[in-house]
C-alpha cells in the first residue's frame, strides 16, 4: 500500500478524512492548518475539480500563512498540488511563483511546471537558473543554495529545453552531488541518443557511491530517464529492492514505448528478469 | 561440526551481539549469515526484530540458505506482536518455500498492509516446494495458492504486487496437477492481459503466458512426491489452516 499519511510537516487538524466539498470550504476558511492540509489532500488524492484548482491558484498569492522566517507554507502546498492535478491553467500562475521570495515555493513551482509539461515555462525556468529573476535575491549565504537548481534543471530536461544545455553543463561539476545528478539527467534527455550515454554513465557511476541517500537519488534519476545500460548496475546497487524495482520500471517503460506489446524485445525480457529477482 | 568450527560460530554470534553501530551490525550479520548452520538460526531470527533493514535482509538471506531447519523457529515469530520481525519472517518463509509456511504466505499476500511484504509473500506463493507436500493435500494447497495469486493479480492496488502475482503464476504452472488448474491459471493470465492498465504488469503477463503455453506444448508433467514428505510436518493442522484461509478479496 502506498503512503497515505501526510508528510511530517502536515498534520490533519480535524483528524477526519476530507471530502471535496469540505476541502473547498477549508481552503477558504480562516484556519491555516485546515487550509494547508486541504491543499495537500487535493494533490495527494488527485481530486479533480476546477473550483478546487482555481482556489489553489489563488492560494499561490496567499499572504496569511507565514513561517517565522517568512516562508509561505500554503503557497508551497498549493504549487505541489497543482502539479499533481495537471491543471494547465496553472502554468502562468506557477511561472509567476518562480519569482517568490520563498526558496521552497520556487522549488515546488519548478517541480509542478515539470509535471505540467508546458514548454511556455522554459524561458522563466532558464532565467531562474541564471539567477536573473528579480525578487528571488539576495539569497541566503552559502552553503545554503541560492536557487532550487536540481528542480529547475530537472524541469528543463523534461520540458525538452535544448536551448538550456549550455547553461546546464556547468552544473555537472556542482559541489552538491544531487545537483550534478540532476544536470546529468537533464543533459541525457536534451542530447541526441547517440551521444547521451556519457551523461547516463555518470549516473551509473553514482550508483556505486558511499552514501545511501545519494545512491537512492541516482536510482531515482536513472529511472526517470530510463537509461537501458543501467539495468544490471541498478539490480546490483546497495539499496532497497523497492527503489531498485521502481528504477527498473522506468527503464522498462521506455523500452515498451520503443517496441510496443505484444512484442517482447530482448531488452524488455532482460529488465523483467531483473525485476523478478528483486521481488 | 568440529570444535574449531563451533568456536568460529560462537565468535560470529558474539560479534552480532556486541555490534554497537548499524554498519557494524550489518557486517557481523553478513558474516554469520554465510554460515549454513542450525546454530545460527536463533541469532539470525533475533536480528529480524532489530530496526535495521540492511541487517534484516542479510539475516533473511542466511535463513533462506539454511532452509527447512529454520522453519519452526520462523513460525514461532507469528505468536508474537513484533510486526517488524513478522514481516521479515514472512520474507524468509517465502524464500524457503516450506509447506508449513503456505497459510502465512496466503494471508500475508492477500492482506498485509505493507506492499513490500505482500510482494514477497505473493512471489513466494509461486515457489512453494510442492514436491514436499503430502500428495493427498497437494490439490487443495495448489488450489488455494492459485486462487490467491489470481485474486492478487486482479485486485491489488500496487502494480508491483500484481506483477509479483504474475511471476507467481508463471512459477506455479509447471507444478500444477490437474487440467482444471491449468485452465484456471490460463484464464487468470488472459484476464490480466485484457484488463491490466499498467504497462509493466501487462508486459509481464505476456511473458508469463508465452512461458505457460510453451509448458503446455511440451506436456511437462510434475511428479508429486512418492510419500516421502518430511514426517515432522503436522499435515492435519496444515490441512485445517489451509481450509480456513479465505481467498476471495
Amino acid at each position: 500500500m502506498s503512503q497515505t499519511a501526510p508528510p511530517s510537516d502536515i498534520a490533519n487538524p480535524s483528524g477526519e478524512q476530507l471530502t471535496l466539498p469540505q476541502a473547498i470550504i477549508n481552503l477558504q476558511g480562516a484556519d491555516l492548518g485546515l487550509r494547508v492540509y486541504a491543499a495537500w489532500w487535493l494533490g495527494r488524492f488527485r481530486v479533480q475539480s476546477t473550483e478546487a484548482c482555481d482556489l489553489l491558484i489563488a492560494a499561490l498569492q496567499d499572504q496569511a500563512d507565514r513561517t517565522p522566517a517568512g516562508g509561505y507554507p500554503l503557497r508551497r502546498n498549493a504549487a505541489r498540488a497543482l502539479g499533481k492535478l495537471a491543471y494547465q491553467k496553472a502554468v502562468a500562475p506557477l511561472v509567476e511563483a518562480l519569482s517568490c521570495t520563498d526558496f521552497y515555493v520556487r522549488e515546488a513551482a519548478a517541480q509542478a511546471l515539470e509535471k505540467l509539461g508546458n514548454i511556455t515555462a522554459v524561458s522563466a525556468l532558464l532565467a531562474l537558473l541564471k539567477n536573473e529573476l528579480p525578487g528571488t535575491l539576495p539569497a541566503p549565504e552559502p552553503p545554503q543554495l541560492v536557487q532550487p537548481f536540481d528542480a529547475i534543471i530537472e524541469a528543463l530536461g523534461t520540458l525538452g529545453a535544448t536551448e538550456a544545455k549550455a547553461e546546464i553543463i556547468p552544473f555537472l561539476d556542482h559541489d552538491i552531488p544531487r545537483i550534478q545528478y540532476a544536470a546529468a539527467r537533464a543533459l541525457y534527455q536534451l542530447t541526441d541518443p547517440s551521444e547521451a550515454g556519457q551523461y547516463g554513465d555518470r549516473l551509473i557511476a553514482a550508483l556505486e557511491g558511499d552514501d545511501l541517500q545519494l545512491r537512492r537519488a541516482a536510482l531515482s534519476d536513472i529511472g526517470a530517464i530510463g537509461y537501458f545500460a543501467a539495468a544490471k548496475p541498478i539490480a546490483e546497487t546497495l539499496a532497497e529492492n523497492s527503489l531498485k524495482i521502481i528504477a527498473l520500471k522506468g527503464l522498462l517503460e521506455v523500452q515498451l514505448n520503443q517496441s510496443p506489446l505484444p512484442q517482447l524485445s530482448p531488452e524488455v525480457n532482460q529488465i523483467m528478469t531483473l525485476i523478478d529477482g528483486l521481488l | 561440526m568440529t570444535k574449531a568450527m563451533t568456536d568460529t560460530v560462537s565468535a560470529l554470534i558474539e560479534a552480532v551481539n556486541r555490534a554497537d553501530s548499524a554498519t557494524g551490525l550489518l557486517d557481523a550479520v553478513e558474516a554469520l549469515a554465510a554460515v549454513p548452520s542450525v546454530e545460527v538460526i536463533d541469532t539470525l531470527i533475533e536480528v529480524l526484530g532489530y530496526n535495521n533493514p540492511g541487517a534484516a535482509v542479510a539475516a533473511v538471506d542466511g535463513l533462506v540458505a539454511i532452509g527447512e531447519p529454520a522453519v519452526l523457529a520462523l513460525l514461532e515469530q507469528f505468536c508474537g506482536h513484533n510486526y517488524t520481525a513478522r514481516s521479515w519472517a514472512i520474507r524468509a518463509l517465502a524464500g524457503i518455500g516450506d509447506p508449513r509456511g503456505l497459510p502465512i504466505l496466503l494471508t500475508a499476500g492477500m492482506t498485509d498492509f505493507s506492499f513490500s511484504v505482500r510482494r514477497s509473500a505473493t512471489k513466494g506463493l509461486g515457489t512453494v516446494q510442492w514436491q514436499q507436500f503430502l500428495p493427498d493435500l497437494l490439490p487443495l494447497a495448489q488450489q488455494k495458492a492459485l486462487e490467491a495469486l489470481i485474486t492478487i493479480a486482479r485486485q491489488d492496488e500496487e502494480w508491483v504486487v500484481r506483477y509479483a502475482a504474475i511471476v507467481g503464476l508463471q512459477a506455479i504452472a509447471p507444478a500444477l496437477q490437474t487440467d482444471e488448474h491449468w485452465t484456471v491459471l490460463r484464464a487468470g493470465l488472459e484476464h490480466v492481459q485484457q484488463q491490466e492498465a499498467d504497462q509493466a504488469v501487462l508486459a509481464r503477463a505476456y511473458m508469463a503466458l508465452d512461458t505457460v503455453k510453451g509448458l503446455l506444448q511440451n506436456k511437462a508433467v510434475f511428479e508429486p512426491t512418492d510419500g516421502s514428505a518430511p514426517l515432522e510436518i503436522d499435515w492435519n493442522t496444515l490441512r485445517q489452516d489451509l481450509g480456513r484461509v479465505i481467498n476471495s478479496g
